[in-house]
């Protein structure tokens, strides 16, 4: 099928119909707004329903209601929004309740501004509701990644039943670009929704949605489980990054999202200086690459990042060894030139070409 | 030849349920589970779980069940009902999940006429927490947080839910209801059964409230409690139905 031209909000939106997605709660805060306008107007013509919650509090426990009864179900916000929906996603974790939660990072804290920023990374990847826990990250830098990783997203929330976050920022959402909707998405095993779901159970075998682990030795099983079983499993299956001119690299920028577009041009421009400089692009933040990190030959590993240093403790504890990563971030809504971080990459290197 | 005239409803499994001795959960579970044997519904009906006292539902009807988030019941609901229209959905709420940390979810359920019966046991007192003032405490009443009787003036005011609610065009069906005497037990199996049937019709949100008891926080005996709702809470409350669209109301 021909690209076509689409704004980052409304090809999400796109993509989570594609994807068989036919529920969505939400609740207005810019910049995501265009997802649930999108969904208004196109998810009832699909055959599915959208509400418009009374706050992002109950849209999450409307995705809870719908995606335990099996199905396909998202919804989307942005910083101060996500914050709201944490005590949800923590049910929907213990509920082993797949859904899609879409969050466009704005600068914070509190109400910040509606300007694009990669603040929200530890509200992603470490997440604000109680309890021990991982959900799957994943982190487009344009378009067409966002189209790709919405569609994926509900894959890997079926097979491992979990919440996955893919987290972009107000430029993507905003921003209007190519792309291609139809690319194929590597489906896997899902489990049956008569084995689990809402309305699928009988009166011999119900199905039951549980958060209630009251017995402490059960409580501890389940929490055992999740991370010897579904954690590791995919830890194991669904890491994802990208490297960019690192075959004969000294030097690695590390950076996802918008600002690994960005630094893309200021490899380029340090390439053509002389400087053997390359890119690594983590696909998802949580499972964290590590792969990439235990290159020899990096001599420093330059992360950037729209904050005031998020990602970088993950790369710290992936290269394991604090001296050789080190952080340039822009925050509260700006966005970096490739200019500036080129410069500043110029000083890391000390002119070592 | 022996008849029977009394058995568990098909609906209830043979947990033995936790509730104290004198407190109304027990009888509004086994009038659920009635009507919906009655409708011949226990195949197709879901029931949504609080935080509080009833928290174990799940361990004591045969239907599908979640354990939902303090107050979200009604959001989760709607979830479940967007997804699932055929089905029976039953909330099951007490007084602080519905009418404090979840008011929002219940309102606006309710005014989007959201296909679901909620079931609200309103007996003025966090049972599961130990006792504290509900946003439903009467006026003077004693809670571990306002342990000199509530106080208005520092506390504010009770919230009467069902009058609250009936103000709203979604809502199909609401009425109070007690379970503090046989009589008043038969009146609120007619109105469960009548708001899951308005809601079978798709007919719009119905809410039955229960008023009841919690001999246990409130620190009476069983029966003493009982009297207590007569004396104390339905005057406060006054049952009846407060909003039925078949009868104009």
């Amino acid at each position: 099928m021909a690209k076509i031209i689409m704004k980052g909000n409304e090809a999400v939106a796109k993509a989570a119909i594609i994807a068989g997605c036919r529920y969505f709660f939400g609740y207005p805060i810019t910049p995501q707004n265009e997802v649930p306008e999108y969904l208004s107007r196109e998810l009832f013509a699909a055959g599915g329903t959208f509400v418009q919650a009374e706050s992002e509090v109950a849209a999450i426990n409307m995705v809870y209601g719908a995606g335990g009864s099996g199905a396909r179900v998202m919804t989307s916000s942005s910083s101060p929004g996500i914050a709201l929906k944490q005590e949800g996603i923590g049910y929907c974790v213990a509920g082993e309740v797949p859904c899609v939660i879409v969050s466009m990072m704005r600068g914070g804290p509190g109400l910040g501004t509606i300007q694009p920023s990669q603040s929200d990374y530890n509200q992603a990847t470490r997440g604000g509701a109680n309890g021990d826990y991982h959900i799957p990250v994943l982190a487009p830098g344009s378009v067409q990644e966002a189209v790709d990783d919405v569609k994926e997203a509900f894959e890997i929330a079926d097979c491992y039943r979990t919440p996955v976050i893919v987290v972009a920022d107000g430029l993507i959402g905003q921003m209007m670009e190519p792309v291609e909707l139809e690319n194929p998405v590597k489906t896997r095993d899902i489990s049956p929704k008569e084995a689990w779901a809402l309305g699928y159970g009988t009166r011999e075998k119900q199905n039951s949605i549980e958060n209630l682990v009251i017995d402490s030795p059960a409580c501890e099983a389940k929490n055992i489980r999740f991370f010897k079983e579904k954690y590791s499993e995919i830890e194991e299956n669904e890491v994802k990054y990208e490297e960019y001119m690192m075959d004969d690299a000294e030097y690695a920028f590390v950076a996802y999202g918008t600002t690994s577009r960005i630094v893309k041009n200021s490899v380029n421009e340090l390439r053509e200086k002389g400087y053997k400089i390359g890119l690594i692009k983590p696909r998802t933040l949580w499972p964290f690459p590590q792969v990439p990190f235990k290159n020899k030959n990096i001599k420093k590993f330059v992360v950037v990042e729209m904050s005031m240093g998020q990602m970088v403790i993950d790369v710290e504890l992936a290269v394991g060894d604090r001296d050789k990563v080190t952080f340039y971030g822009r925050c509260g809504g700006i966005i970096p030139t490739p200019e500036e971080c080129a410069d500043y990459a110029e000083k890391v290197m000390g002119g070592a070409k | 030849m022996s008849t029977t005239i009394f058995q568990k409803p098909k609906g209830l499994t043979d947990t033995r349920m936790h509730y104290c001795p004198g407190c109304g959960h027990g009888i509004v579970h086994r009038i659920i589970a009635e009507c919906i044997d009655e409708m011949n519904e226990i195949d197709n009906t879901i029931i949504c779980a609080p935080v509080g006292c009833a928290v174990f539902i799940p361990k004591y009807f045969k239907y599908d069940s979640i354990h939902c988030a303090h107050g979200r019941a009604p959001a989760t609901g709607t979830g479940i009902k967007r997804v699932h229209p055929d089905k029976t959905v039953i909330t099951y709420q007490g007084d602080g999940d519905l009418a404090s940390i979840g008011m929002a979810e219940i309102v606006h359920a309710a005014a989007r006429g959201e296909k679901i019966t909620t079931i609200f046991i309103n007996n003025g007192i966090y049972g599961m927490t130990g006792g504290q003032m509900a946003p439903t405490t009467l006026p003077g009443m004693r809670a571990t947080t306002s342990q000199a009787g509530r106080d208005v003036e520092r506390n504010g005011n009770p919230i009467r839910v069902s009058e609250l609610l009936s103000t709203l065009d979604g809502p199909a069906y609401i009425e109070r209801v007690a379970v503090d005497t046989p009589a008043h037990v038969i009146k609120a199996k007619k109105a469960i059964k009548k708001a899951l049937e308005y809601q079978k019709a798709n007919k719009g949100f119905t809410m039955v409230e229960v008023v009841s008891s919690c001999p246990t926080n409130w620190g009476l005996s069983a029966t003493k409690a009982m009297e207590f709702v007569g004396e104390k809470m339905i005057p406060y409350y006054p049952l009846g139905v407060y909003k039925d669209v078949e009868e104009g109301k």
